[in-house]
C-alpha cells in the first residue's frame, strides 16, 4: 500500500496538468514486472492469434467437408452444367458463370463511376460537399446487403423491365446479349445492383490512395501550368494507379461473394444463357437458397464445394488487391 | 533562331488555352456525373426504405410474433428478440477479442512476423464472403450437434466483427503519441500497465468506433445467419435452438407472395437501416475529426 | 520575353553587384522591372502570414528572400505564382503586376501566370511515372502535341542550361528516381525552364541537397540569370550573399506577421545595413 500512494500521487498531478510534479520514485526492477510483461504480451498474442485459428480451421472445415463432391465428381463438378439433386448430379459451371457474369458486369459500372466519384470528392467538390458526400458513400457502405436485395425487387427490377430492359430489346436485339424476353429478375438486374452495391467501396479505398499523393507533386505539376484536370491524369492517377487496380480487386471480391441482394433479383435459375436478361443463378445464391434444405450428405458437401471455390477466389483477389494497395502507401 | 520555332509547338496560345480549358471542363462535368450517378441510387434507397418502411409500421409490428401466411396482423417481435440475442452473444464474443488482439498488433507488431502475419489475415477474413462465414461455422457448431443454433448465428457474426474491429483498434492505437507512452516507461512503469492505463484509455474513443462500426457491418448481415441461427416462428429463449433474426425474417417476407409480408419486410428495412443511420452519425460523433482517416 | 539588350550582355562568372545599373529614372527602371508586388497581404484561413509587402523584381536579376523561419518568406514567393491560393482557406490581397497586369485582377488565369512564372521547390520533385526525359518535357506537353524533334532540342537545351546534360544523356529513358539528390534537383530547374519562363522561382532549393550539389546549384542560378529572372528564398545568409544582386528581408513580429523590413542592393544589405533588425539577423543575434 505504501508503495502506492506516491504514484497516485503522480497520476492526480499528471490529469491535473502539473508540470512540476517530481518524477515517480523508482520501483523494484525485474521480477514482477518482467513477468507482467511476459503474461500480457502472450495473453494478447493468444487473442492475437485467434484471427489465424479461424482462417486455418475454415480452410481445414471447408476443405474437408467438401471431399465427398470432389471425390466422386473430380475437376468435373467445376465444368458440369447440370445440377440435378434428385439424381445426385452436381455441375457447379452455371453458378460460376452467373458469378462471373454478375461480378464483371458490376466492376465494368463501378470501377469507373467508384473512381470518378472519388476524385470528385477529392479535387473538385466545393468543401462544403466534401463532407456530406462521404458521409453518404459511407452510409451506403453499411446498408445491408438484403436492403438492397427488398429494394430491387420492388422497386429496381420493374423499373429495369419498363424502362431499359425494354430499350435495350427493341434497339440492340440484334446483339445476342440483348435478346428478349425481359422479366426484370436476372443477370443484368443482378449485375447493376450489385455495382451500386460495391461502388462506395472502390469511391473510399480510391479515394484513401489518392489523398496519399505527395503534396510536391502536386504543386510541381500546378507550377508548371497545369489545369486540374492534368495534375489529375499526370499526377494523381499514375501514382494512385496500383490502389486503384487494388482496390477494383478487392471489390471485385466482394461482388464474388455477394449473397443475398443477388439472390433476391438474379431470378434463381441454373442455366446458362447468352442474353442478359437472361435468369441466372450464382455461386453463393445457390448456397443461400439450398443449403439448408440439402437432403444428402453429397448435396451437403456439393455445396460446400463451392464455398470453398468461392473462399479460395476471395482469398486470391484479397491478398492481390492488399498488396497492391499496401505497395501505394510504401510508395510514398 | 531555334528557340523561335520552338515556341511555336509547347506555347500556350489562346487556341490551346481554350482546348485545354473545355477538356478540364468536361472532365469535371464527368466527374460530377459520377458522384450524382452514384449518389441517385444510393439516396433512393435510403429515402424509400425509410419512407415506405415508415409507413408500415404499426403497433402490432414490434409486439406480435409472426402470423401464419397470408393473415394480416402479424408482427416481427420474435426476431427483434432473437437478433438482440444474437447480437449480445457475437458482441460478448467478438469484442474482446477484436479490442486485444488489435492491442496486441499496435502495441506488439513492429517488425514482428507473428503480428504482420495476423494483420495481414485480418484483412482477408474482412474479405471472406459472408455466406463462407456462414457455411463454415454450420461445418462448426451446426452439423455436430444435430441443430441450427442461436449460438452458431452469434459465433458467426463474431467472426465478422472481429478483423473489423481489431484493424481499427489497431490503428487508433498506433495513434496515441508515443511521447505519452514514453513518459510512463520514464516513470518505471511497467510496460503493460503503462498499455492498459494510458495507451488504451488514450484511445477509448477511437475504439468505440471500432466497436460501432463492427456492429454496423453485422447489424443487417444475413447470408451467415441462413443456416446458423435459420430463423424460428415462435419465440425461442434455449441458445442451443434455431433463433429468429429481423435480417431473416425480411429475406424470408421479402421473396415471399404475400402483400402483408412485404409490407413487414418493409417495416424491417426501415428498422436496419435506421439502425445503420444511427450507428453511422454516433461514429461521426465520436470520431469528431480524431480518427476520421482511420474509419 | 527575353530582353534583347540584355541577352547580349557579355557573360561574367559572378555578378558584382556594384557593377549593375542601380535604380535608374523611373521610366528605365519601369521597363526593367519583370515583376512588382504593391501592397501584398496573404492569410491562411483568419491566420495572417504576411502584411502590406511591396517590392519590385528587376530583369535578370537575382533576387533573395531571406528571413528567419515562419516569416512568410515562402508564402510570398508562393504568392507570386498563386501557387498559395490552392491551399484551402489560404488567399492573397494586393497587388502583384506583370507586364502591366495585376495577375489578381478577376479573369486573370492562373494556369498561363505560371506558364511564365516557373517554380523549382524545396525539395526536389520529378514526376516518378515519368522517365528523365518525360520529366524535362513535361511542361511543353501539356500545350499538346509537339513534334518529336522539337521536344527532343528543347529537352537537351534545357538539360543543357541546367547543366545536367552531360550526366544523362544516356539514360534519358530512365526513371527521374535513379538520380541522385542533386541531379534530381537541376532536372526540376530543367523542367522549369525548358517552357522557357521570364521568371524562376526557387524556394530553398538547395536545402535539401549536399554542399557539393548545393555550389553546382548556385552556379546555376549565375548561370541562368543571363535568360531568367530568378527570385530565390533561403534561409542561407551565405548563398544570398553569393548568388543575389538584391536582396529582401522578412521578419515576422510578435504577432507572427511577416513585414518586409528591408530591400536593397545585396551588397549594400550586407555591409551597411540600414535597418537594426537587419543587421542584428544578418550578424546572427537572432533567426
Amino acid at each position: 500500500m505504501a508503495g502506492q500512494s506516491p504514484r497516485r500521487q503522480w497520476w492526480a498531478g499528471r490529469q491535473m496538468g502539473i508540470a512540476a510534479i517530481p518524477p515517480m520514485p523508482q520501483r523494484r526492477v525485474g521480477g514482477m514486472n518482467v513477468r507482467g510483461d511476459a503474461i500480457f504480451r502472450s495473453v494478447l498474442a493468444v487473442f492475437a492469434a485467434i484471427i489465424l485459428v479461424i482462417i486455418g480451421l475454415m480452410l481445414v472445415m471447408v476443405v474437408t467437408q467438401s471431399s465427398e463432391a470432389w471425390r466422386k465428381f473430380g475437376l468435373g463438378f467445376i465444368t458440369g452444367t447440370e445440377w440435378a439433386p434428385p439424381f445426385s448430379k452436381f455441375g457447379a459451371l452455371p453458378y460460376i458463370y452467373g458469378t462471373v457474369i454478375t461480378s464483371v458486369i458490376a466492376l465494368m459500372l463501378a470501377a469507373p463511376i467508384g473512381v470518378g466519384c472519388a476524385v470528385f470528392i477529392i479535387e473538385f467538390a466545393p468543401a462544403w460537399l466534401r463532407s456530406p458526400v462521404s458521409f453518404m458513400v459511407e452510409l451506403l457502405a453499411a446498408v445491408p446487403s438484403v436492403v438492397f436485395g427488398l429494394w430491387g425487387i420492388f422497386v429496381f427490377a420493374p423499373w429495369m423491365r419498363n424502362g431499359p430492359d425494354k430499350f435495350l430489346v427493341s434497339h440492340f436485339s440484334f446483339i445476342p446479349l440483348f435478346k428478349g424476353p425481359t422479366f426484370g429478375l436476372g443477370v443484368l438486374s443482378a449485375g447493376i445492383i450489385l455495382a451500386i452495391i460495391i461502388v462506395p467501396y472502390i469511391t473510399s479505398v480510391t479515394r484513401e490512395v489518392m489523398l496519399l499523393t505527395p503534396t510536391n507533386q502536386r504543386e510541381g505539376m500546378l507550377a508548371l501550368g497545369a489545369t486540374r484536370w492534368e495534375v489529375i491524369r499526370y499526377v494523381i492517377l499514375p501514382f494512385a494507379r496500383s490502389g486503384i487496380v487494388g482496390g477494383s480487386i478487392l471489390a471485385l471480391g466482394r461482388a464474388l461473394g455477394e449473397t443475398m441482394a443477388v439472390t433476391m433479383i438474379i431470378g434463381n435459375r441454373a442455366q446458362i444463357k447468352p442474353s442478359l436478361f437472361a435468369q441466372g443463378a450464382t455461386m453463393s445464391s445457390v448456397i443461400a437458397n439450398e443449403f439448408a434444405e440439402a437432403a444428402t450428405t453429397l448435396y451437403t458437401s456439393s455445396l460446400i464445394a463451392i464455398a470453398l471455390l468461392l473462399l479460395v477466389v476471395a482469398l486470391i483477389m484479397n491478398v492481390l488487391g492488399r498488396l497492391l494497395v499496401w505497395s501505394v502507401a510504401r510508395s510514398r | 533562331m531555334a528557340t523561335g520555332v520552338v515556341r511555336q509547338y509547347g506555347q500556350f496560345t489562346p487556341k490551346v488555352m481554350r482546348r485545354r480549358r473545355t477538356v478540364n471542363v468536361i472532365m469535371i462535368g464527368v466527374f460530377s456525373v459520377c458522384a450524382i450517378v452514384i449518389l441517385i441510387p444510393l439516396v433512393h434507397i435510403l429515402m424509400y426504405s425509410l419512407i415506405k418502411g415508415a409507413s408500415s409500421l404499426n403497433v402490432h409490428f414490434f409486439t406480435k410474433p409472426p402470423q401464419p401466411p397470408g393473415q394480416p396482423g402479424g408482427g416481427v417481435a420474435t426476431a427483434l428478440v432473437g437478433s438482440g440475442i444474437i447480437l449480445v452473444m457475437a458482441s460478448l464474443i467478438g469484442i474482446p477479442t477484436g479490442i486485444l488482439a488489435g492491442v496486441y498488433m499496435a502495441e506488439y507488431g513492429n517488425r514482428n512476423a507473428f503480428a504482420t502475419t495476423v494483420r495481414f489475415v485480418a484483412d482477408i477474413l474482412l474479405g471472406v464472403p459472408s455466406i463462407v462465414i456462414g457455411v463454415f461455422i454450420w461445418t462448426l457448431l451446426v452439423r455436430p450437434f444435430h441443430s441450427f443454433s442461436a449460438i452458431a448465428g452469434g459465433v458467426a457474426l463474431a467472426v465478422m466483427m472481429i478483423p473489423t474491429i481489431s484493424r481499427t483498434t489497431e490503428e487508433v492505437v498506433r495513434l496515441v503519441p508515443g511521447t505519452l507512452r514514453e513518459a510512463s516507461l520514464a516513470l518505471g512503469i511497467p510496460y503493460w500497465k503503462t498499455v492498459m492505463r494510458i495507451t488504451v484509455p488514450a484511445a477509448r474513443s477511437g475504439i468505440g468506433t471500432a466497436v460501432v462500426l463492427a456492429f454496423a457491418r453485422v447489424g443487417g448481415e444475413t447470408a451467415p445467419l441462413l443456416f446458423t441461427a435459420l430463423g424460428n416462428n415462435f419465440f425461442q429463449k434455449d441458445i442451443r435452438r434455431p433463433i429468429d433474426a429481423l435480417p431473416l425474417r425480411l429475406f424470408n417476407y421479402a421473396i415471399g407472395p404475400y402483400d402483408e409480408w412485404h409490407r413487414i419486410a418493409w417495416a424491417s428495412a426501415f428498422i436496419l437501416v435506421f439502425f445503420i443511420l444511427i450507428l453511422m452519425v454516433l461514429i461521426r460523433r465520436i470520431a469528431r475529426g480524431r480518427f476520421k482517416n482511420v474509419v | 520575353m527575353v530582353e534583347p539588350t540584355a541577352a547580349l550582355e557579355p557573360v561574367h562568372l559572378r555578378p558584382k553587384v556594384a557593377e549593375r545599373p542601380a535604380q535608374g529614372e523611373a521610366a528605365a527602371s519601369q521597363a526593367n522591372v519583370a515583376m512588382s508586388v504593391e501592397g501584398l497581404s496573404a492569410f491562411y484561413g483568419k491566420f495572417k502570414a504576411i502584411e502590406d509587402v511591396s517590392l519590385s523584381f528587376d530583369r535578370q536579376n537575382v533576387t533573395a528572400i531571406i528571413g528567419p523561419s515562419g516569416c512568410g518568406k515562402s508564402t510570398l514567393l508562393r504568392c507570386l505564382n498563386r501557387l498559395h491560393e490552392i491551399i484551402p482557406n489560404a488567399r492573397a490581397v494586393g497587388k502583384v503586376m506583370m507586364d502591366g497586369q495585376n495577375i489578381y485582377a478577376p479573369g486573370m488565369n492562373a494556369v498561363l501566370l505560371r506558364r511564365k512564372v516557373g517554380m523549382v521547390f524545396q525539395k526536389p520533385n520529378p514526376f516518378p511515372s515519368m522517365s528523365i526525359y518525360d520529366n524535362a518535357a513535361s511542361g511543353l506537353k501539356l500545350a499538346g502535341r509537339v513534334p518529336k524533334d522539337h521536344l527532343d532540342e528543347v529537352v537537351e537545351r534545357s538539360l543543357r542550361q541546367a547543366a545536367l546534360w552531360n550526366e544523362v544523356k544516356d539514360k534519358l529513358k530512365q526513371s527521374a528516381f535513379n538520380l541522385s539528390g542533386g541531379q534530381q534537383q537541376r532536372l526540376c530547374i530543367a523542367r522549369a525552364i525548358a517552357v522557357q519562363p521570364e521568371i524562376v522561382l526557387m524556394d530553398e532549393p538547395a536545402s535539401a541537397l549536399d554542399p557539393i550539389s548545393t555550389l553546382k546549384i548556385e552556379d546555376l542560378m549565375v548561370e541562368l540569370r543571363k535568360d531568367y529572372t530568378i527570385i530565390i528564398v533561403t534561409h542561407n545568409l551565405q548563398q544570398a550573399a553569393r548568388v543575389s544582386d538584391r536582396t529582401a528581408f522578412l521578419l515576422g513580429g510578435e504577432d507572427r506577421i511577416g513585414h518586409l523590413i528591408e530591400y536593397a542592393p545585396t551588397k549594400e544589405m550586407f555591409t551597411n545595413p540600414k535597418d537594426d533588425r537587419t543587421e542584428q539577423y544578418i550578424t546572427g543575434r537572432f533567426g
